[in-house]
Order: structure tokens, then sequence, then C-alpha cells
């Protein structure tokens, strides 16, 4: 393991290594001229890490784009023909309206779920009560999107699940949850959600734990109570908090893959196929390198402006102590 | 931006009050409600392993393994090769875990303490890589793999997962905390830099690798995606791959063993979760807040 700081690698040449006057002090000349590449010996491995296998890959992923390529027989330059037909190509059309349903629909969600109990969880319980939540809604993240969907499908199964039963209960008749295309959205959101609210519980309730008491304090005096002072006092000093756990959430349920394909395949028809789903199938399976790359060039150029967009908009609405 | 030591404990007031506070028993009952949401179907999958296949979809359903019956498990030997995905996913796993925690700290070091042309500017490009969904990079990395005649090889899976934006961050913020000075006194006994990093600072940066280190046995243990990409035959599998080949294969006729498959499966993520849990929400949220 420590053999790759012994080794001078080629990226050891410094720029601006002639200046000998350099301000750290170090105890012997060894030590000067080994400090020269040492930083380069220590980021080695990842810097060239990164650059085969995340720098390198974005750049021949968007060119490849402009390429038909089946692997097989040489690529074609095809301009933007990759991106015209991906843009009319009705399977990817309707997938990227999914995803931004399942975005909308699931992030809302998560991000109303999480903060409602971190909020429940914070105030006036007993330390022990609170280390038992926070670990029940933490707990899913642990498990695999795989397994979480396999035992998923049988508890949303239509005959014999536990959800209908528990409906059936309440008086409801059998839902076709997998076999519908609105029952299959809806389970794949709610699968989704299950699991991962937990992540933005906890950055919740870290945020709220840095909201100093006096605040509450000054605003009980000033009269507010109840939900007015999580409406006039939480809300406002909570929105860096907000802010974060909602660009989290949006750009992992942008990416969202492993949930529809165990659970439905997509299915049924396109209902529940997913932009990156699309990326997976036009690549892996139609061996169409160059759509799968349009596509996914797409789909980074959307979560980038939502990003940025978002942190736009956090200039207007969020607020720092 | 001091991380670890951002403890999620809470400041709200300790009200001692001699009247029961109904709100407070309302807002348990909900909570306890979404806890029972949260945890019933994995009780459900333990207990109805714990059945024989044929009590599978008996309802009302039981959360409690009562007379519990093993051989659905027994099943899930016969029918799946789960010695071979836990060894998979284990190499796999172990491999990226250790690989990231060399990684990140060497990287994340020379970030913290080390003074260099361009540092800045090459740590915005690692934290910038951060943004790039897996999605994009997957085309070319899977052909660069196939192109090195590494495809259908574990090693496939491992080594494109080693270099870590995060986990150098996470380090970095890390080697942030411990200070300056203990380099100053190292060189001034004598020792190289190396040996300063090596005898000084990564001992005590030991529970900052141990987060990234969870954190990687975390994600690739549970991961799906790049394994159903990278890998094709059936003894190159990881665990989740398995499963989910095993559900394919089985139907819907015997949940229990599938279940039992799972289950197993679920076992390493709840041991790291018992030992690991504190160590494994810091990490998640480190550097998110403020």
């Amino acid at each position: 393991m420590s053999t790759a700081t012994s080794t001078p690698t080629g990226t050891g040449k410094q720029p601006g290594g002639r200046q000998a006057s350099h301000k750290h002090s170090q105890a012997s000349k060894r030590g000067r001229v080994q400090q020269r590449w040492l930083p380069w010996a220590f980021l080695a491995p990842t810097i060239v890490g990164m650059g085969i296998f995340t720098l390198l890959p974005i750049v021949a992923s968007v060119a490849l784009a402009f390429f038909r390529w089946d692997i097989i027989s040489a690529p074609t330059f095809v301009g933007f023909d990759n991106f015209a037909e991906v843009v009319q190509d009705p399977t990817v059309r309707v997938s990227f309206l999914n995803t931004i349903v399942f975005v909308i629909v699931a992030v809302a969600l998560q991000l109303g779920l999480a903060l409602g109990l971190a909020i429940m969880v914070q105030e006036k319980l007993p330390a022990w009560l609170r280390v038992f939540f926070r670990s029940a809604f933490f707990f899913p993240l642990i498990l695999s999107a795989a397994s979480v969907s396999i035992f998923m499908r049988y508890l949303f199964n239509e005959q014999f699940g536990v959800v209908n039963w528990l409906l059936s209960l309440v008086g409801v008749p059998a839902v076709p949850w997998l076999t519908t295309p609105g029952g299959s959205a809806a389970v794949v959101i709610l699968v989704y959600v299950w699991q991962n609210f937990g992540f933005s519980f906890l950055l919740f309730v870290g945020g709220l734990a840095s909201i100093p008491v006096e605040t509450y304090e000054a605003a009980s005096i000033d009269g507010a109570t109840g939900w007015r002072k999580h409406f006039y006092v939480t809300l406002p000093l909570l929105s860096p908090t907000t802010l974060v756990a909602s660009v989290m959430a949006i750009i992992n349920a942008l990416q969202v893959f492993d949930q529809p394909y165990v659970l439905t395949r997509g299915g049924p028809g396109d209902s529940t196929r997913t932009a990156v789903m699309v990326i997976f199938e036009s690549a892996f399976q139609r061996l169409e390198f160059g759509q799968a790359s349009a596509i996914g060039v797409i789909l980074t150029l959307i979560i980038m402006a939502i990003t940025a967009a978002q942190f736009r908009l956090s200039k207007r609405f969020v607020f720092y102590q | 931006m001091t991380l670890i030591s951002e403890r999620v404990e809470t400041t709200a007031p300790v009200v001692t009050r001699k009247k029961r506070d109904w709100s407070v028993v309302g807002r348990v009952a909900a909570l306890l409600i979404a806890a029972v949401f949260v945890l019933g179907p994995v009780l459900w999958t333990l207990s109805t392993s714990l059945r024989p296949p044929s009590e599978s979809f008996k309802l009302p359903p039981a959360f409690l393994p009562l007379n519990p019956d093993i051989a659905s498990y027994q099943q899930v030997f016969k029918q799946l090769n789960i010695v071979q995905l836990v060894l998979n996913s284990a190499l796999v796993t172990g491999l990226i875990a250790v690989g990231q925690m060399v990684t990140a700290a060497l990287a994340g070091y020379a970030f913290a303490h080390l003074r260099f042309r361009g540092r800045g500017a090459l740590f915005s490009i690692v934290l910038a890589t951060m943004m790039v969904p897996a999605q994009v990079t997957i085309v070319p990395v899977f052909m660069l793999i196939r192109g090195v005649g590494l495809s259908d090889t574990l090693l496939a899976l491992i080594i494109p997962a080693i270099p870590t934006a995060f986990g150098t961050f996470l380090m970095r913020q890390y080697f942030l905390g411990l200070p300056g000075e203990l380099a100053e006194a190292a060189a001034i006994d004598g020792a190289s830099p190396w040996r300063t990093f090596r005898s000084v600072y990564a001992p005590l940066a030991m529970p900052g690798l141990a987060i990234v280190g969870i954190l990687a046995f975390n994600f690739h243990w549970n991961e799906f995606f790049r394994p159903l990409i990278m890998t094709i035959s059936e003894q190159n599998f990881t665990l989740p791959l398995g499963l989910v080949s095993l559900q394919g294969n089985l139907g819907t006729g015997s949940i229990s063993v599938v279940l039992a498959g799972v289950v197993l499966s679920m076992i390493p993520a709840l041991v790291v979760f018992m030992f690991g849990q504190r160590a494994l929400q810091d990490g998640l949220t480190a550097g998110t807040g403020k």
C-alpha cells in the first residue's frame, strides 16, 4: 500500500520548482528537495485515477454523442443526429417526463416527511427515544435498493400483498399496484421515498440542532406559539439546510434506476421507464453507444441547470444567521 | 466547515412540567407509526423468510418469527451459489474500501498540509467530479475496461471505484482539523515528510479513515448499477445482482427462499450499521451542514 508514494511518478514535475526560497521552512535540505515531488506522489493515485475514470470519460462521452457506434464496426461521425433522434424518440421523451414527475413527487414527499419528522423528534423528547427514532428512520439507507425492491414487490402484490391487506382493513378494495401504469409509478415513488427520506431527515435534524434556543425564547416572548413558531422561526432559519437537502435529493432522484429496474423493468408499457434506464437500455441492450451518450449529456445538462437554478433562487429565499 | 465534530445533539430546552403534555404524546404516537412503517417491511421480510414456503403469503401477515423454520435458508444455498456471491461482494467491497482509505488519506493530507502550485485549482476539480452523475461516465468506462480486457472481471468493479472525490474531501477536512504544528515538531525531530504523515498524522486520522471505509462499504456492498453492466457471468455476480437473478429464476412461487437470500445479504450491512452508525451518519452529512 505504501508503494504508491515511494515511486516518483510522471506527474512529479512541479511547476516553479526553481524557486529555492520556499516559504515553508524545513529542517534539512533533504526535506526541501523531497517536498518538491512529495505532494504529487501523495496525489498521484487519486488524480490519475480520476483522470482516467471520470475526466476522460466525460470528454469521451460528449465526443461519443456525435458518433454512431455499436462497438463492432468503426464509429461514424453523425453530427447532431443522435440528439435529434433522441429528442424525437417517444420512449426517451416519456422516460424524461416520467423522471421529472418522479423527481417532483418523490422529492416533495421525501423533504416534507423528513422535515415533519425531524421537528417532531427534536422537540421535548427523551434522549433515548430520539436515538431510537433517528436509528429507525436511518435504517433503510443501509439496505441495497435491489433487496428493498425485491421484498417490496411482494408487499405490493395485488392479491396476497400486505399493503392491500392493510388497505382492506379500512375498506379499500384491492389496488392493482404493479399491473397498472399509475399503480406502478406510485409503488416506485413510495419505495424510493421509504428508502431515502432518512437521509434528508438526518440533514434536517442537524440543521434544527444548530438553531439557538434563544431564538425560540425570543419568539415565545413575542407571543409566537406552536405552528406559528415553526413558520416564522424554524423554516427561515432552516432554509440553508433545506437548500442542501433539496439539491441533494433532486440530484439523486434524477438518477433513479435500481428501484424501477427491479420493481417494474420500466413497465407496464413505458410508465416507469426513467432517464437512466433508457441510457442503460440503449447502450447495453441495443448497443447504440452514441445515442446513450447523447441521452447522458442531455441528462447532465438538465441536472446542472436545475442545480444552478436552485442556487440562484436560493439567494432570494435562503437566510443565513 | 468543521465536519466530524458537528454532532446532531439537540439543543432543545428540557421542559419539566408536571402537567402531562398531550402534544408530546401525540408526537410520539405519530413518530411510532412512522417507525412501524419503516421497520415493518423489514420485520415481515425476516419473519416470512423463516416460515415454510407454503405459508409465505399467509394473511394476516406475521411480523414476528414464531416457530422458525430454516428450510428456506437451506434452499438458498442450493439454488444460488451464495458462497461465491458473498466472496465476490466481500472482495469487491473490501478492496474498494481499503483502496479508498489509502488514496483518500494520501490525497487529503496533501490538500490539507502540503504546499504546492495549483493546490486550490486541483482541489476544485476534485470537488467538481462529485457532481458528475455515474451514468454519464459509465459508457466510456465500460469501453475502457473492455479495451484493456478486464470486462466481466471483479477488477472492472474495483479499480474504477477506488479514486474517491468525496473521500478525499472528507480526509482533507479531517486533516485540516489536526494542527500543522505537529509537522513542524516532527521536522525538528528530523522526521521526513513521509515519515511525518505515516507516523504522526495518519494514526491521528483513523476516525476519519473509518468513516471513509464504512461509507465505501455501505455503498459498494449495495451497488447494483455498475455490477449489472460490468459483469456477465454468474460466477462474477455480486450479492444484489445474484438476488435479483434468483428472484427471476424462481418466479413468485417460493418467496421465502428469495427473502431468505435478501436477509442473508443484509447481515453484513446490519453489522456495519450496529458498529458504525454514528460514523455513517457523520460521513453522509459531512460537508452539508453550515
